[in-house]
């Protein structure tokens, strides 16, 4: 069967500014419980990989400079 | 190499004590099996990270069963959890758990969680059940996690995170012997001997799908889609009473809670759309959920939580608690909403359907040391059987199963399995790798549960389950033989989508099972509309026998704590009269 990708915009957002994951941090992708987030090839930054998100905050609460936000996923919001 | 690539290959570690999952129960138990054995070997197995994973997460606002000397007795709280699950309780476990809870929340305490006290210094302790007080809350709730991970650290437990348990392995005897799991990010296959293990999984609370039609929109953390009742099943363990469904009363579309335990106490109520309050109590049961749902179908839903009477101080505090922890983006999305509690009232809807003892009773079969029907095998938490057992009965009962399990370990060698089992479970777990082309787990998970709100969300009607039964059938058929997973991430996906649908027929099959109606709204069939104690006053068991899922009845055992006839249906008194 042949297969397609579709545009979702994440609830998850980072500030690549305060992000350091390109000094060698990852606190948000070791907590989040869903496994979603990713430390991109291309910018060196945590960024929101897959769109299942609990809206939970570990990855906010836990970043060490403030640069994630969590927002209400839009279908829910 | 990229991550989520993947690796694959095998290798094998063995232990004294497997504990899989790193939630709530899974800490306590590594940390109490480790203390009665502090030369044996425990690993802590985690499907996601022990510092952030499972229902508490992002902590808790509080304890929701506390037996607290001088504002409870056991007798009264066991007599209250047996009424409130309409009898089926085997209360010597409850009893014992009512026993135990207060050791636990010194230990907790001296764990550097603190619980709110009176200017007397005695534990202010809050009235949400329709009897009993039981409600504890907790001021640094958001520390739980970080201050179990410290005591974990100290203990020198073996964790290994973002390991998904996929099955129980198990000797010729029916011995448990240790389990398979997956690594999240390699698909690298993981095999733990063990002498005995203790199954910690959390809930099915991926089962329903959320109205949102967002997939993990879930009321349950997401990441508990079942996997423990699931390998619990196909190990031969008996499951009891899943026909007692979980649904919660929650923010609408938000999906969590709202939160009453925390408000109520402070003046808040639930109301329907004339502002009039129309259930007794706010606390979780299958009664409570019935006059809930039948209000929100009258003309007199939606159904709200009413705090906008209360003081602004007062709402001020609430706020600080239900903005800070448990589900912290709740001041998000009403903040979003321009819901401001001091002007308006919450609109509260029900949740999607899951297993979950933790709110309800439906869960691995255990006795009062947590031991499941499989030697060797325990359990504890949210899918282990103890009813209504909240937070503090996961710790508890995770206490339990942890001192027993080592006690088990330090008299049993290792069981045998067969290689061939390992060899088997590898060619499953990697199938959907191997394919070059078919459907996401995503869309299969989807279609499993869009079937399970369709056709198994109470009121339970026989024709439609045994359709739903043939469209999960269909679905399953597709699961085994054209679900594809293109990187390790996807991989862990498609296992969760094998749980899930397992957890949906079990779910249709156990209620089925029971031929009357009970619970509430957990359990109510349109077919069999009425209790009937004469044939249904039991447990329902259910477990797989010669590869297929079978049901039986098992009596509930004698009271240690008797029931008066006048108190049996205390919780059947859920609605409001109208004043005489």
């Amino acid at each position: 069967m042949p297969l397609a990708s579709y545009q979702t915009s994440v609830p998850v957002v980072v500030d690549d500014v305060k992000c350091i994951a390109d000094k060698g941090c990852t606190v948000c992708v070791d907590v989040c419980p869903l496994d979603v987030l990713r430390i991109s090839d291309m910018t060196g930054k945590a960024y929101m990989a897959y769109d299942e998100c609990w809206y939970c905050m570990p990855c906010e609460a836990d970043c060490p400079t403030g640069a994630v936000t969590v927002n209400i996923p839009y279908l829910l919001k | 190499m990229a991550m989520d690539e993947i690796v694959g290959g095998s290798s094998e570690v063995s232990c004294d004590v497997l504990v899989i999952g790193g939630g709530t129960a899974g800490p306590m138990a590594a940390l109490k099996a480790k203390l009665k054995n502090p030369k044996a070997n425990v690993v802590l197995l985690e499907k996601a990270n022990v510092k952030r994973s499972g229902a508490i997460s992002m902590g808790m606002d509080g304890l929701n069963n506390a037996v607290i000397p001088g504002y409870a007795t056991p007798e009264q709280y066991t007599k209250e959890i047996t009424i409130a699950n309409d009898g089926i309780v085997d209360q010597k476990a409850v009893y014992k758990y009512a026993q135990n809870c207060y050791g636990i929340i010194e230990e907790l305490d001296s764990f550097g969680i603190r619980f709110l006290k009176n200017e007397n210094g005695d534990y202010a302790v809050k009235k949400v059940h329709h009897i009993g007080t039981y409600v504890l809350p907790m001021p640094n709730g958001e520390t739980v996690k970080k201050a179990l991970y410290r005591q974990l650290r100290r203990a020198r437990i073996l964790i290994s995170n973002r390991y998904m348990a996929t099955r129980l392995l198990t000797s010729g005897d029916g011995r448990v012997a240790g389990a398979i799991s997956i690594n999240t990010r390699t698909a690298e296959m993981l095999v733990i001997k063990a002498k005995a293990v203790i199954l910690c999984m959390g809930a099915a609370g991926r089962l329903g799908l959320p109205t949102s039609g967002y997939m993990f929109g879930t009321y349950e953390n997401a990441a508990n889609s079942g996997d423990g009742y699931a390998m619990a099943y196909h190990a031969g363990a008996a499951l009891a009473n899943l026909e007692c469904f979980q649904i919660n009363p929650l923010i609408k579309d938000y999906n969590g809670p709202a939160c009453a335990y925390v408000a109520g106490p402070f003046g808040a109520f639930t109301a329907n759309n004339e502002g009039n309050r129309f259930i007794e109590c706010d606390y979780w049961s299958g009664q409570m959920m019935l006059e809930f749902y039948n209000e929100l179908l009258s003309g007199k839903g939606p159904v709200f939580l009413q705090l906008k009477h209360l003081h602004d101080k007062t709402i001020e505090e609430i706020e600080s608690t239900l903005h800070k922890v448990e589900r912290p983006t709740r001041g998000r999305f009403q903040e979003g909403r321009g819901t401001n509690y001091r002007t308006e009232s919450i609109e509260m809807h029900i949740s999607e359907i899951g297993f979950c003892s933790g709110h309800s009773a439906s869960g691995v079969f255990v006795d009062d040391f947590a031991r499941t029907t499989v030697p060797g095998l325990y359990a504890a938490g949210d899918m282990a059987s103890v009813p209504h057992n909240y937070m503090l009965g996961a710790f508890t009962n995770g206490s339990v199963a942890g001192t027993d399990a080592m006690e088990f370990a330090d008299n049993h060698d290792f069981a045998d399995f067969d290689a061939a089992d390992v060899a088997k479970e590898y060619d499953r777990v990697m199938a959907p790798t191997r394919r070059e082309d078919g459907i996401p787990p995503n869309q299969i998970e989807y279609k499993a549960r869009r079937l399970v709100n369709d056709y198994l969300q109470p009121p339970k009607v026989t024709r439609k389950f045994e359709l739903g039964q043939r469209r999960l059938a269909e679905v399953r058929q597709d699961m085994e033989q054209q679900m594809i997973a293109r990187n390790a991430h996807e991989l862990l996906r498609a296992l969760e989508t094998q749980s899930i649908l397992d957890c949906a027929d079990m779910a249709a099959h156990a209620s089925l099972y029971r031929e009357e109606s009970r619970w509430g709204l957990y359990h109510l069939r349109t077919d069999f509309p009425d209790k009937d104690n004469e044939n249904w006053f039991c447990h329902t068991l259910l477990s797989k026998k010669d590869g297929r899922m079978t049901s039986e009845k098992r009596a509930v055992q004698p009271y240690v704590v008797p029931v008066a006839d006048d108190e049996k249906d205390l919780y059947d008194k859920q609605r409001i009269r109208a004043s005489a």
